[in-house]
């Protein structure tokens, strides 16, 4: 297979992330400027050398670039479910290919909890029988997946366990306390058969990126991170009710080129970040990838396999959306940068990471794979 | 029937696709759009046939049985209207016309639900103007 156009060629390299929490201060647009004033300088640019603007989450892009004075020759707003934070970088990064921009600043700002955001209620086609929010959609999978496989909430809890075990090696997580797989299933239920532990975080907070070339990324202060390969699928027919192949088929469609588009086996991949919203997609997203076979997530996930220090595959070590912070994949992608850089996750840094792969299992399903 | 004042859980957003079945659940017809070339059923309700594109379709029946796929517990509030029901059950029912639909299992209580359960369709008459097609369990060997 001829090599893919983009392997290798957009580097992130600028981060910017504020702290996580509830800070009714401030809005999405301030934390916002926040993340991009530290993105960029962690760039070693200057705003002068941002022509490229991609905003999510924050409501308005005109208002935000109004606020931080830029007039890019590019500037989008991205839909606001989390998926779009890989299609964000995968849009800059063909932007940045195509010339269209030199250097694009992705800002990613959520007030969602001082906004007391519910993430469920309101109208739609289901809500006449009281279906709503995205848990229930993954409740109902995962109940599926229990029939099919044999799969356990049990097994579920080790995955909450281990986030919240390598967030207790970050200092910027919101959740930091240790759990045990006892304390996972005496959560209480929010949409049976997942428990509150199950479901991701609720904060404020923003995270930026800078992106630009391979030949530009050189002359920054930081060294490069490669955008190696990226891959992505979409499941929309039928979907206003859940896959009823949980989205294996399209993963496999991601799986089956994103590897080969980056040059890289899976084998070689040193860490993971999985988009994880509510545990369920972890074991959609490993099993849909090939790390473990079909319907055996829940029996690969047991006993460390995503644990540091552990296992063989060290996953979400920022402490990921359960325990680190609710930054819909943005801050997972700034914590595959800076696991690749190897000098800014003191305890919780992987060792020897050379390769890291970003996984996001949804309607729109994503990878990235990411080197030094 | 209940009085419109007394019914407190969300109403159904009517558009231009999907009102001939609200207005077909209020006389306890339970209906769908049959492609006439493909013979495709789907729901959600829309302007075309999701496989042939065709807008040669028409209204059909449905025989109202199904297959539960999944299902789940609210435990969690998101609706005052059902509050006094919880935990609520909402089951994916796979009908046996093809399309895949979420409603709640009635006439049963949440141990009894299961993969594979066969239920059929009942309506709940909120008012002279709407009822709510709701699922039942079906005897079992019930086709």
């Amino acid at each position: 297979m001829a090599d893919w156009p983009l392997r290798d060629k957009i580097c992130m390299v600028g981060i910017g992330t504020t702290a996580y929490g509830s800070f009714p201060e401030t809005d999405s647009y301030g934390l916002g400027a926040e993340a991009l004033g530290k993105a960029v300088a962690d760039a070693g640019l200057s705003y002068d050398d941002i022509d490229g603007l991609i905003v999510n989450r924050i409501p308005s892009y005109d208002r935000f670039a109004e606020i931080v004075g830029l007039n890019p020759r590019f500037t989008l707003l991205t839909e606001t479910p989390g998926r779009f934070s890989a299609i964000s970088l995968m849009i800059a990064a063909q932007v940045l290919a195509a010339g269209e921009a030199s250097y694009i600043a992705l800002v990613y700002g959520n007030n969602g909890r001082s906004q007391r955001m519910m993430y469920g209620g309101g109208a739609g086609t289901w809500a006449p029988w009281g279906m709503t929010s995205p848990g229930a959609i993954h409740a109902m999978m995962y109940r599926r997946h229990m029939h099919l496989y044999g799969s356990t909430s049990e097994q579920l809890a080790h995955i909450a366990v281990a986030f919240r075990k390598h967030a207790g090696l970050n200092p910027n997580a919101v959740m930091r306390k240790p759990i045990t797989i006892a304390d996972h299933q005496a959560s209480r239920f929010i949409c049976e058969p997942l428990h509150l532990f199950d479901y991701c975080l609720i904060n404020d907070g923003a995270v930026a990126w800078i992106m630009t070339t391979a030949e530009r990324a050189k002359d920054l202060r930081r060294p490069p991170v490669y955008v190696s390969g990226f891959a992505r699928q979409d499941t929309l027919v039928e979907s206003s009710t859940p896959d009823p192949e949980l989205w294996y088929p399209a993963l496999q469609r991601v799986a089956a080129q994103v590897y080969d588009r980056a040059g890289i086996a899976r084998d070689a991949v040193d860490g993971l970040m999985i988009y994880d919203n509510f545990t369920p997609t972890v074991i959609f997203s490993l099993e849909g990838m090939g790390f473990c076979p079909r319907g055996q997530g829940g029996e690969f996930v047991r006993d460390g396999t995503l644990e540091l220090g552990r296992g063989r595959l060290p996953t979400n070590t920022s402490g990921g959306h359960h325990s680190e912070s609710y930054m819909q994949g943005w801050a997972l992608i700034a914590e595959a940068v800076r696991q690749l850089r190897r000098d800014e996750c003191g305890g919780r840094q992987i060792p020897d990471c050379d390769v890291v792969q970003y996984i996001c299992a949804t309607n729109c399903a994503t990878s990235i794979i990411f080197r030094r | 029937m209940a009085s419109p004042t007394a019914y407190r859980k969300p109403l159904p957003t009517i558009d231009v696709w999907n009102k001939p079945f609200w207005d077909a659940c209020r006389e306890h017809r339970f209906i769908a759009q049959k492609d006439n070339r493909s013979a495709h059923v789907w729901f959600p309700p829309g302007p075309v046939c999701p496989t042939n594109r065709s807008s040669d379709w028409r209204w059909v029946d449905l025989s109202g049985r199904g297959t539960v796929w999944s299902w789940v517990a609210f435990h969690q509030k998101y609706y005052d209207g059902f509050e006094s029901e919880m935990p609520y059950n909402v089951a994916t029912v796979e009908l046996d016309e093809g399309p895949r639909i979420m409603t709640n299992i009635v006439n049963t209580t949440n141990d009894k639900i299961h993969v594979g359960m066969r239920v059929g369709v009942t309506f709940h008459d909120v008012d002279d103007g709407l009822a709510i097609p709701l699922f039942q369990p079906l005897a079992e060997g019930g086709r």
